[in-house]
Parts: structure tokens; sequence; C-alpha cells
């Protein structure tokens, strides 16, 4: 006899409804240009150009040792405010094997330059909301004690996360090369401790300068990365103790007058991380979306 | 009169975030070593061609796709044959795509590798 479910799956249904109206209606506006950064977790100080929406679904999927595997997709819609400032929003949802496909919730984030020059190191502030359940495991950070046995339970969204996140990017451009470094604070908004985190970055176009033909395979295509990112434990127990990390490479390849495809294996560096995780994303940036709306 | 100096702290950073679009003010803030650099790929005939092919994947939605520039009620795009941009150096350019001016909505291109904002040069240089 199946277990009983605990949760109710209707969301799933709808996102699956959702996701291609917006696929299509980004289609439909013919996207230009390519996605920028060349991570899935740690942020460098690109932003988002003006008047530009990048639509994208980031997916996780791994098969935690014993858990039911999962398949969690974040819907992200990142618009381009200012020169300086980037604003996201997230739809979360996820499916578990022999359990349910739920929405788990939206995350809304802000992405802010203060300094309006590039420099060695450049800062940008970091401010996120998220109001998601305990079911969420888009896992688009990880944080304090955050470990592959949250995983383990079943899905349920009775437990509410209203969570606010700041992160510090520092982030260089050096040599073709991108360097970036997240540091991460959390706050549940209900009486809970701060919980930490960081995730750093490092990444390479193939080829530098661009060939002069059109290529869809030209080497300026494609930029290879490796990240890494982790908890660093609470307020009251900061350290490494008990916490996960993860590493892995990532592979991005930016089609012209495309998407851009991104794909990373992640691997976890210790007992309470996953042993694997498959990430991998589809993105489009509509160019300058609101005049095309518009008709102009 | 404590409040003077916030005040004047508030209306200087809205004068900062509206300040008119493509009025040139980036040109006075190019460092001279900055301004003087030259363009390693000048000579490179394949430069300008693949500089064409950057801009139209990055700055022909805002400039337009002959870079005659875009106007709308919100927004004024420079048109990129205009005597501004023959008579800037390539260093000047350079400086510009490199750190952008992000009050006036010209994003920085430091993401793009320096050969390829140095092709970008070659092709902004190369425009009639």
């Amino acid at each position: 006899m199946p277990p009983p479910q605990t949760s109710v799956p209707l969301a799933g249904p709808r996102i699956a409804a959702i996701f291609p109206c917006v696929i299509a209606l980004a289609l439909l506006l013919c996207s230009r240009t390519y996605a920028q950064e060349n991570y899935f977790v740690t942020y460098s100080h690109e932003m988002e150009e003006p008047g530009n929406l990048e639509i994208a679904a980031k997916n996780v999927t791994g098969s935690p040792k014993s858990g039911n595997a999962f398949f969690a997709t974040a819907l992200e819609l990142e618009y381009g405010v200012k020169a300086w400032w980037t604003t996201e929003l997230y739809l979360d949802g996820q499916t578990t094997t022999d359990q349910s496909t739920l929405f788990t919730g939206f995350r809304w984030e802000n992405r802010v330059r203060p300094l309006l020059r590039e420099h060695w190191i450049n800062p940008v502030l970091y401010f996120e909301f998220e109001n998601i359940n305990g079911a969420d495991k888009a896992l688009l950070e990880v944080v304090g004690h955050d470990a592959r046995a949250d995983f383990l339970g079943r899905n349920h969204r009775s437990e509410k996360k209203r969570e606010a996140e700041f992160k510090l990017i520092l982030s260089s451009n050096f040599k073709g090369w991108n360097v970036s470094e997240n540091i991460i604070a959390e706050k549940n908004l209900s009486n809970a401790p701060w919980e930490f985190g960081y995730a750093l970055g490092a990444s390479r176009a193939l080829a530098l300068a661009a060939s002069a033909k059109s290529c869809r395979f030209c080497r300026e295509n494609f930029a290879l990365a490796a990240e890494m990112y982790g908890g660093l434990g609470e307020r009251h127990s900061f350290g490494l103790h008990d916490t996960s990390h993860y590493a892995g490479p990532v592979l991005t390849w930016n089609i012209p007058n495309g998407p851009s495809l991104r794909l990373s294996p992640n691997f976890g560096l210790n007992s309470n991380s996953h042993g694997f995780l498959m990430r991998f994303m589809v993105s489009y940036e509509i160019d300058q979306v609101l005049s095309k709306l518009r008709g102009r | 009169m404590r409040r003077l100096p916030l005040a004047l702290l508030l209306f200087a950073l809205a004068g900062t975030l509206y300040a008119g679009p493509g009025n040139g003010e980036w040109l006075r803030k190019v460092p001279a070593k900055d301004r003087n650099r030259a363009n390693p790929l000048a000579s490179d005939p394949d430069a300008p061609i693949a500089g064409a092919k950057i801009f139209a994947a990055h700055c022909a939605a805002c400039h337009g796709a002959q870079a005659e520039g875009k106007t709308d009620a919100k927004h004024s795009r420079p048109n990129l044959h205009s005597d501004r941009v023959k008579q800037a150096t390539p260093g000047e350019l350079f400086w510009l795509l490199t750190n952008g001016s992000l009050n006036n909505g010209m994003p920085s291109w430091s993401r793009l590798p320096a050969p390829q904002r140095w092709q970008l040069v070659t092709f902004l240089k190369s425009l009639p």
C-alpha cells in the first residue's frame, strides 16, 4: 500500500502550464544576446543590461542516499532596472520520486553595484526575500547546517520559510578570467539565528578574441568555470562543523542568437553533502523587452 | 541645520542618478594613461569584422543595428557615428567599454575579454 501523500500535487501542473508560455513569449520576442554569468551558485559583478530580461530555468537533480531522487527547478526572471541595479524573481518547484510535484515558493532578489567603475575587486550588494516552504530543493545556495538529511523527509509544505538573505559579492576580471567570492548571511524572519555560507568561482572563456566568422561552435562561445560552495554554520555555532560543501566544473555554451546552455556536475565534499548533484540550465535573454512589448 | 548636509547629499545623489544620457561627461573621467593606450588590434584586418559581430550581439539592441542611435520618450542612446566617437582615442573608447557609464545606462563590458573590447573599438573606429 503506498504511503499517504502529505501535500496536494496541484501546483506542478500549473508550473508545467506556465513554463511553456514563458518560453514561447521569449521565442516570440526573439532573443538576441546571451546570458552572462558562468556559474550556478556564485554571483559575479556582472549585471543585467538595463531593459533586458533574462528568462532561465535553473535545474538540479540528485538522488540522496537513503532518500528519493528529486528534480527541482527555479524559473528565473532577471531584469536590468539600471546599469547598476538588477532585480530577479525566482519561482521554485520540485518533484520527488514516489512522492509529489509541487510549487515550493518564490524569491525576490536585488543586486546593486555601489561603485560605478571597474576596480581590482568589485563589490556588489545583494538582498533577497524568500517565501518558500520546507519542501524546497532548488539548492540555490547552501547556508548554516543545510545537509543531505534535509532531503530525506517526505514533501511537506507546512514548514514556512520567510527569510531575508544578504550577500557581499566580490568579483574581479583579469586577463579573461573572472574570480568571484560570495559571503552569505541568511535569517529566517521568525525567531531563528543567522546562518552563514560562502560560494567561490573562477571562470574563463575558451577563447579571448572573437573570430571573424559567424559560428556556433567557436571557442569564444564556450566558457569553463569551477565553483565551490557550502555552509558556515550559524551565529551560535559558526564554522565547518556539521556543514555541507560542494565543488564542480561548469560548462557554458552561449549559442549566438539563441539560448545559453549550462551544465555542472557537483560533487559533495563530506558526509553531510549529497554525493552527486547534476545542475543544468537553459536561459534566454530578451533585449529591451519593454520597448518590444510597446512595439518599438 | 543638521539636515542640510543630508539634503545636499540626496540632491547630489539624485543629480547623479538622473544625469543626462550621452552627454560625453565620461570623457573627462578617463585617466591619462588609459586615454593614451594604443589599440593592439588596430592593424588586424579581422578585428573590425569580429567587432561588428560583437556589436550585433551586445550593442545593437540599444545603439541600433547600424549604430545610428535610438531615442524614445525615456532614453537617448547615442549615435556612434558622431564626432564625439570619431574624435575619441581608442584608449578612451576602451575605457568606456570597460567601465561603462552606469549612471547613464551604459553597462560595463568588462565581462568581455580585453581582446574583444579592442575588436569593438576597432569596429567603432571603422564606422563612416
